[in-house]
């Protein structure tokens, strides 16, 4: 049995995080929330030049034509250090959906554009304060134009180019359309996260294309989310440890009683189910980087599982780490916050908890008939 | 990433089932077990089993050969625990001796008790149990009062134990005692292993929460034994005793009981409220959560496989087993009664009932948090031993036994 990441793509690991601490990510998270910038161009860039946005594209599109455990490696790092740059709607979403579902001539458009980081993508999914349905989609597409309005769009507000679900008669399909040539109206959205940019996006007779069979929308859709959750879980993952991290060093550090708060059993064994949360995490986000990479049967199932365990982590060390570091972990200097906001916002981004166990059960009654 | 064998795993996979597939029958489903129909029965099934494995080079893997094992690699073991779990075969009698006992008497006893008592513990011919434990001393092991005192080359035994498995039927004890009570606690406590048929010992059951007795309370009152079966030097008997401990967590594993999978298939059978509960929101959301402890510790230990595998220490990752299959047990097994409704609670004769296995769990579950270490000290461990954090505060740090503090009196 080998399941482990293999010595390259540790490796890997390591060169990513090396460049995130030296370009202080964490601190550029914190410019990003506290400034008028969208994002990190700077830190951006830095990834692009390493190659990590042309991760998984095929060489013939420009890309490295690496797995998706690389990907999820790096994905890890990126959760750890809260790197504030659009890199989960443009490849873990835009690139993987063009990748999977692409005409050859879309792939050949877009493909080599963003291996090179010069065009932005994302995912416009959600319309309203429930999560999307077959039949709650009110976006419409008729005759290559596309109508309606998508809300708490990641990176929307960056974006070149944006995939949409919208209905097409009865049909729910997806489309594609470039951001700076088509009729759009784009608001920039706050949200409780600002150290990631959300925007609304009204499409008026906007010029489109479609993506993949149009017949097949659902399922695809479906299909891009599954990837891209265990995409999301890495990144989770990786938040979840830093806060659990934190929360010990600081315990270490802390005194109270004449002694550090880390050496009272309430704190060691809150950071103990900390530890738990991050290990069960871990070895579920594995299940999903198998899944992912050999394209197994088991995809939706490991997904949603990497997914649900990996919001669970985050969410449990993200809150217990502000309060394992008391009224400090309160005030805005302190990074907690920064964890905590990213957690939800993580969380929020893909769909609800609520809705990823039930997929999870549903994979389950699919995989074993009665 | 891959779930694969290598060459040598493969073939060593492949001889284990095989030789399993011809010396004892296949599981006909998840929830058929080796069942005695008493422990004399079990006690005497196991002996003849043991012996065959033995026989044919099946016994204490990891032991060196000299002493009855296999000398095979960690990997090759864990892959004989997994094949072996697809047989009804025989369990629960001798694991104490041969995973336990026979590590300590390898480390610490002479080569000629070593010949004496290793081979027949391979065999399965004699059963060993474990006195740590005692009425005052779970969790606090190094407080234990059980007396040794040196009378000529012998020391004399007087005190109790408790939780002991298997006294009753145990050939051989492993026992610590305090030698030494003017001294801090872990400095004065020497370790022996024992004839269990000595005179001054009485073993009395303790019947448990289940209505079952598994486990004894055994009395010593002035048991001797031979200088020779001292096991380590006087005094350093705390070390003696946590190489034991280490080998006791390797040992307990998994909570047996209800999982995932046999809840999941009551919520898909089972009416809730006018509807099947597998269409209930909230069972679906329980489920999810369950599913996710169980796969997180499924590919847990795929991790540990693969690090074996590689000839690598597994990292510490294991040390949530227990903490986390034993709480999943007990919800599972109060869901899966409160899925049944009023009727849960009802008793039933047939062994295979659903709620038989559901109650057996919900008993089970609340001994299973306790032994081996509690959930709490496990979290301790976890934070100290894994996370590196400091000791909490000891009220007995330093001072010497005698004057410890036992009541508020």
């Amino acid at each position: 049995m080998n399941f482990e990441f293999s010595s390259e793509q540790v490796q890997l690991r390591e060169v990513v995080r090396k460049m995130l601490e030296g370009k202080e990510a964490l601190k550029k998270a914190r410019a990003v929330l506290e400034g008028k910038e969208s994002y990190d161009k700077d830190l951006w860039s830095s990834l692009v030049e390493m190659g990590l946005t042309a991760t998984t594209i095929p060489e013939e599109y420009e890309g490295l034509g690496l797995g998706h455990l690389e990907l999820c490696v790096v994905a890890e790092e990126l959760g750890r250090s809260l790197a504030p740059t659009p890199f989960s709607s443009s490849v873990y979403l835009a690139t993987e959906a063009l990748i999977l579902l692409g005409s050859e001539k879309q792939k050949q458009e877009y493909l080599p554009k963003l291996a090179r980081g010069e065009i932005i993508g994302t995912f416009a999914h959600t319309e309203s304060m429930t999560s999307p349905t077959p039949n709650n989609i009110n976006c419409t597409h008729t005759d290559g134009k596309l109508n309606g309005t998508k809300i708490v769009v990641a990176d929307g507000d960056i974006a070149d180019f944006v995939i949409v679900s919208a209905k097409d008669s009865s049909d729910i399909g997806l489309y594609i359309l470039n951001l700076k040539e088509s009729n759009t109206l784009i608001e920039t959205q706050d949200t409780l996260d600002p150290s990631r940019s959300h925007a609304s996006i009204t499409f008026s007779q906007s010029n489109c294309e479609s993506l993949g069979d149009s017949k097949e929308g659902w399922i695809n859709i479906e299909n891009i989310l599954n990837r891209a959750a265990v995409l999301f879980a890495f990144e989770q993952l990786g938040g979840a440890e830093a806060c659990m991290n934190m929360a010990k060093e600081y315990s270490l550090e802390r005194f109270a009683f004449g002694r550090p708060i880390g050496s009272f059993q309430a704190i060691k064994h809150k950071i103990a189910d900390m530890f738990v949360s991050v290990e069960l995490a871990r070895s579920n986000c594995y299940f999903g980087a198998w899944a992912l990479s050999t394209n197994a049967n088991e995809l939706p199932t490991a997904a949603a599982t990497s997914r649900v365990s990996a919001s669970d982590a985050f969410y449990t060390c993200s809150k217990e780490n502000i309060q394992t570091h008391g009224g400090m972990g309160f005030t805005w200097e302190f990074d907690c916050h920064l964890f905590y906001k990213r957690c939800r916002q993580l969380a929020a981004n893909i769909g609800s908890q609520s809705i990823w166990k039930d997929k999870l059960i549903s994979s389950l009654e699919r995989a074993n008939k009665l | 990433m891959d779930f694969n064998d290598t060459t040598d795993e493969a073939k060593f996979r492949k001889q284990a089932y095989t030789w399993l597939s011809k010396n004892a029958p296949l599981k006909e489903n998840s929830k058929d077990s080796w069942r005695p129909s008493s422990e004399e029965q079990g006690l005497e099934e196991a002996k003849i089993w043991g012996a065959k494995l033995y026989d044919e080079g099946w016994a204490c893997l990891h032991w060196p050969k000299e002493y009855g094992g296999r000398d095979a690699t960690p990997i090759e073991r864990v892959i004989w625990g997994q094949e072996v779990s697809k047989f009804k075969v025989p369990g629960g009698y001798f694991e104490i001796g041969q995973g336990m006992a026979g590590p300590v008497m390898m480390m610490y006893a002479t080569e000629d008790q070593k010949k004496r008592y290793l081979p027949p513990l391979a065999k399965a011919e004699e059963v060993w149990c474990q006195l740590f434990s005692e009425p005052a001393s779970g969790s606090d092991l190094a407080g234990l009062k059980t007396k040794c005192e040196k009378d000529g080359e012998d020391w004399i035994i007087n005190g109790q134990k408790i939780w002991t498995s298997g006294a009753h039927y145990s050939d051989f004890g492993i026992l610590v005692t305090r030698s030494d009570p003017t001294v801090a606690k872990h400095k004065g406590l020497t370790y022996f292993f024992l004839d269990m048929k000595s005179p001054g010992i009485e073993i009395r059951p303790i019947k448990q929460i289940s209505g079952g007795a598994n486990f004894n309370e055994v009395y010593f009152t002035d048991v001797r034994i031979p200088d020779t079966q001292r096991l380590g030097a006087v005094g350093d008997g705390w070390k003696v005793s946590l190489t034991t401990l280490m080998n006791e967590r390797l040992a307990v594993g998994d909570a047996s009981g209800p999982d995932f999978k046999e809840a999941f298939t009551l919520a898909r059978g089972q009416d809730l409220n006018g509807k099947l509960a597998i269409n209930n929101d909230a069972v679906r959301e329980k489920l999810a959560d369950w599913y996710c402890q169980a796969s997180g510790l499924k590919y847990a230990k795929y991790r540990n496989i693969s690090a074996l595998s590689r000839g690598e220490t597994p990292g510490p990752q294991s040390s949530i087993t227990k903490i986390v299959s034993g709480n999943k047990l007990q919800e599972i097994a109060n869901f899966g009664m409160d899925l049944m409704d009023s009727a849960g609670i009802l008793k039933s004769d047939e062994k295979d009932a659903d709620q038989s296995m559901y109650q057996f769990g919900f008993y089970g579950a609340a001994g299973i948090r306790i032994a081996g270490g509690t959930d709490e000290i496990l979290k301790n461990i976890i934070s100290e031993q894994v996370l590196g954090m400091p000791q909490d505060m000891r009220a007995d740090k330093g001072i010497p036994f005698n004057e410890i503090p036992t009541s508020n009196k």
